[in-house]
């Protein structure tokens, strides 16, 4: 008899109380988009546990830098000059490598480059605001933006999102796939927020807030802001020798 | 007190919002010049192997109405069920055909179509074979964690009828949610995300 574990595959089941409920009324739009019935489990097989792959050669030099990425030569973004980075790691602990991670935000006025966007703040005309990046192998990744703004939404007569830039992550398995969102440290916003608030446990919304980190600051350039991001375990041993982790 | 087990948990998922576009599909918005293409608008070339069929998908609310700021991405089997991915063990899949799609909705019509061929057939943990299905994650403005789905074929019924998944459904009068109609070399699928022809969504 072997003296290992069986040969088994699967992702650890989501937490579902740990993230925010579908039927959040807090968050109106959830009134009429969130699902009824119970959600159907069954175990993981091939079509979850594989999942596509992008290298980094898919990535433009200026991917990772939104002061520049949508700026004309030799201008550059308006707003707090910041540098975002952390860790793709698994719930083992584990880094996730080769991981394409996308982020989004708002301009550093509250303005979204969007044409359903009609707040009053102004477009920066150097600023798109998007970029994206792959992790390396330590699972490790970086990008610089500017710091973006708090802007109103139509929910509430007067309900206002804090300053956060959108997150999209792919593991390895399909099922893995995540989107989020970073709020930043100090902002009192935060827990005003009906979007934020419909996660339910505090300790969650606090995994969302990214910390200043001034050793990783860039002197006279930009200061540093980490956020590490934790996508779903595997206890598999199928996969313990691919160098794409689990 | 016992050992700790020291595993991290989850990020928590936040939705994806009405701007998604800007991040995930920048060019279809109109943002050009960040980015050459949108990723996972193209899944075939000329070389894939297997039937061109299109997908059409289109998410209804419980009013009804169709969501016109929807993402949708695919991700499926090539024509000889292999997916495209370091974690697929059984061999090589077609070159030829990444296996993921993404697309956002149409902003007149809410229609997400997608260019790509039918898949092959996929084993089940035990060994018995999974009628030919596409997998489907959701993510929109009120949707607070991304939703997933399966879309089967109309014209499999015989795998349709013995699939593992299809099969364990306690409400099989729900089944029909998962399977979409073929009108020609098209599939329309539309997702319900509440009312009397909700979607079947799964925790997996």
């Amino acid at each position: 008899m072997k003296n290992s574990l069986p040969e088994v595959r699967g992702f650890f089941q989501r937490d579902r109380s740990w993230h925010p409920p579908a039927f959040a009324p807090g968050y109106r739009s959830t009134v009429v988009r969130s699902p009824q019935r119970a959600p159907i489990s069954f175990p993981n097989t091939l079509s979850e546990v594989t999942g596509p792959v992008f290298g980094h050669a898919l990535l433009g030099e200026l991917d990772n830098d939104l002061t520049l990425n949508y700026a004309k030569p030799g201008e550059s973004a308006i707003g707090p000059r910041i540098v975002v980075y952390g860790r793709v790691l698994d719930e083992n602990g584990r880094p996730v490598p080769n991981s394409l991670v996308e982020f989004w935000q708002a301009n550093a006025g509250g303005r979204y480059r969007h044409k359903k966007d009609t707040y009053l703040a102004p477009l920066d005309p150097n600023f798109g605001g998007c970029g994206r990046t792959v992790t390396d192998e330590e699972g490790r990744y970086w990008f610089r933006t500017v710091q973006p703004g708090a802007y109103p939404w139509p929910n509430g007569v007067n309900d206002w999102r804090p300053a956060h830039i959108h997150f999209s992550i792919f593991g390895p398995g399909f099922v893995q796939r995540l989107i989020t969102q970073m709020y930043f440290e100090g902002d009192p916003m935060i827990w005003k927020c009906p979007i934020v608030r419909t996660i339910p446990d505090e300790r969650a919304i606090e995994r969302l807030i990214a910390k200043l980190d001034m050793e990783a600051t860039q002197p006279f350039d930009a200061r540093a802001y980490k956020f590490d991001i934790v996508l779903r375990g595997s206890n598999s041993t199928l996969f313990e020798n691919r160098k794409e982790g689990n | 007190m016992a050992q700790e087990l020291n595993r991290l948990k989850e990020t928590p998922s936040q939705t994806a919002g009405p701007y998604v576009h800007i991040g995930l599909t920048p060019n279809f918005l109109g943002l050009d010049g960040i980015y050459p293409v949108d990723l996972g608008r193209e899944m075939v070339n000329d070389k894939t192997r297997g039937e061109r069929i299109d997908v059409v998908v289109r998410v209804f609310d419980g009013t009804g109405t169709v969501l016109k700021d929807v993402l949708v991405e695919i991700w499926q089997a090539d024509a000889d069920g292999l997916y495209n991915s370091p974690n697929e063990p059984r061999g090589k899949a077609d070159p030829n055909f990444t296996g993921w799609g993404r697309m956002a909705s149409d902003m007149e019509n809410g229609e997400c179509v997608f260019h790509t061929i039918k898949p092959g057939r996929v084993p089940f943990n035990d060994g018995r074979m999974q009628a030919p299905h596409i997998s489907m994650w959701i993510a929109a403005r009120g949707i607070n964690l991304a939703l997933q789905t399966r879309m089967y074929f109309a014209d499999e019924d015989a795998a349709n009828r013995v699939d593992p998944v299809l099969t364990r459904l306690e409400h099989q009068n729900r089944v029909p949610t998962l399977i979409a109609p073929r009108e020609g070399n098209t599939y329309k699928f539309d997702i319900h995300l509440q009312g009397e022809k909700e979607t079947v969504f799964f925790d997996i």
